[in-house]
């Protein structure tokens, strides 16, 4: 167990897990896709954030874990912490934000390697060498995929043997192999079937004892039926932010009642 | 017009099967394994082979590849990675400037550069000569099978937490990996019969060298020395090393087809 330590440290009891923003705006060049997002997403429970297209939910959840820097002529104000700390903070390395933020995105996307290996991947950057070490990380790591019993006889197979909704199980089970603390899942069902889609959010609820998730949707069905909060995003301001059963029975706001009640997006 | 395209279809291929026809007809009767394993003869002696220029060939492609091939992927891997930069821009313009550049000025090139200066041909100017040939090829082959390789398998790895130079070894590369090697492979086979470049450097050896810093045999050049000259025994020859160039090159090609297929298959979209 102790070369499981270095991993292990990361999961203390002060992180929990919080996102805040604070008077968060974006900009991809003269184009502003956020406008003063202000909002405390709660630890360990799942967030939906809904909205019709181009609304900035995507954005949003691309900044938490800066993945939205490869993109040229991007520009930020105000912040975003992760447990108090920003994620902007130059002292803060990157790489072990993305460790401690996992992502799944729309289009599952297992690398074109075997299901033990795309597991291991992420550990494997940690400096884990240890065979009997990573044999267990992920093992724990499709059982808390719900994977495990699937696919345990043919690990070295390839993961894109498998069919979309295990090859995007597969894909949280790399994101949960890194220990993260927060998991941001990107229209994680919107190309998969109703069964593997009940499959997913029977999992985030196991998952959100552990971590704190957020969701991004357009499927309201799904927010309602999967999430504690939810925020309602729309051309890049963030309209209303709640309990979900509050978004949804007695919005505050009148846009918010319009979507939801499907008038509009 | 449909049956104007098979017509055209039938004709674009026509060369090479009438090429391949003739050499197999003319050369096949003059290979023997004496052909691979001798010495070219002495005039007026029959028999004799092109040993020296086999081997001179396969040293010649060795010291291309070696300079073309990691100047090639290297700089297909910049192009893809800052695909708008200044920089890149202007490199991928004289990439293609370079490839369409004559072989034999390129050939004269080194030849002012490598010969000149040192005082004598050497298989070293050959290898160089016809490495510059390769660098635009690959170059461009690696930027394109970069490409290809979706961004959400760049995406998932670099939210993994892989450094983004880590991501571009370890991820993009790998995956576009069978892609390169295919366009190495078309890039060797396409230097290894080329001709020019080599007759102001490596200038051919009628003796066996395998040293980088003499003259060097080579089957373009013994086939051209061959095929000019006034003997049936020499024309005999030149055509027997057509048909083993040609197959040498079938050989790279047919593997460059293999190398596509890679153990995972191709990658998801």
């Amino acid at each position: 167990m102790t070369a499981l330590a270095p991993i292990a440290e990361r999961v203390r009891p002060n992180l929990i897990g919080t996102i805040e923003a604070k008077d968060f705006s974006f900009w991809y060049g003269k184009k502003q896709a956020l406008r003063n997002i202000t909002m405390a997403i709660p630890p360990r429970a799942v967030t939906a954030l809904i909205g019709p297209s181009g609304c900035g939910k995507s954005t949003f959840l691309r900044s938490i874990n800066r993945l939205n820097e490869l993109i040229p002529g991007i520009r930020h104000e105000g912040d975003l912490c992760l447990d108090g700390n920003s994620v902007f903070d130059q002292s803060l390395d990157v790489v072990a934000l993305r460790q401690r933020v996992g992502m799944v995105f729309q289009r599952w996307n297992p690398f074109p390697k075997s299901i033990y290996e795309n597991i291991a991947y992420g550990p494997r950057i940690n400096g884990l060498g240890n065979q009997a070490a990573l044999d267990e990380i992920v093992e724990r790591s499709l059982r808390r995929a719900a994977l495990w019993d699937e696919v345990k006889d043919r690990l070295r197979s390839s993961a894109l043997s498998l069919s979309g909704g295990q090859q995007q199980r597969v894909c949280i089970a790399r994101a949960l192999a890194n220990q993260p603390e927060v998991l941001l899942l990107d229209e994680p069902a919107s190309a998969l079937d109703p069964s593997s889609t009940q499959r997913i959010e029977e999992l985030l609820y196991e998952l959100k004892r552990e971590l704190t998730i957020i969701i991004v949707t357009h499927n309201l069905q799904q927010a309602a039926r999967a999430s504690e909060f939810t925020g309602f995003f729309f051309t890049g301001e963030l309209v209303e932010f709640g309990p979900t059963e509050q978004v949804f029975t007695s919005p505050r706001e009148e846009r918010t009642d319009a979507y939801i009640t499907g008038r509009f997006g | 017009m449909i049956g104007l395209t098979y017509l055209a279809a039938i004709l674009a291929t026509l060369p090479l099967v009438l090429i391949l026809v003739h050499l197999i007809a003319k050369g096949a009767s003059s290979l023997s394994l004496a052909f691979f394993t001798h010495m070219p003869r002495p005039v007026g002696e029959s028999g004799g082979g092109m040993a020296n220029a086999i081997v001179g060939t396969l040293i010649l492609i060795g010291v291309a590849s070696l300079i073309g091939l990691p100047i090639g992927i290297g700089a297909g891997l910049h192009l893809a990675e800052k695909r708008t930069t200044p920089l890149a821009y202007t490199v991928r313009f004289l990439s293609d400037v370079l490839n369409g550049l004559p072989s034999i000025v390129i050939g004269i090139s080194a030849w002012e550069f490598l010969v000149r200066p040192v005082g004598h041909f050497s298989a070293l100017a050959g290898g160089v000569a016809l490495g510059t040939m390769m660098v635009p090829l690959v170059t461009r082959t690696t930027e394109e099978m970069l490409l290809v390789v979706p961004t959400s398998l760049r995406e998932a790895a670099l939210a993994l937490g892989y450094p983004k130079w880590r991501t571009s070894i370890a991820v993009v590369l790998r995956t576009a990996l069978a892609g390169i090697a295919t366009g190495a492979l078309v890039a060797v086979a396409r230097i290894a019969g080329e001709t020019a470049p080599l007759l102001f450097t490596a200038i051919g050896n009628q003796f066996w060298s395998t040293s980088l810093r003499e003259p060097i045999a080579a089957l373009p050049l013994q086939i051209f020395a061959y095929a000019t000259g006034p003997y049936d025994e020499w024309h005999r020859l030149a055509w027997a090393g057509a048909l083993v160039l040609i197959t040498i090159i079938l050989i790279i090609s047919i593997a460059a087809r293999f190398a596509t297929r890679s153990r995972f298959g191709a990658p998801v979209d």
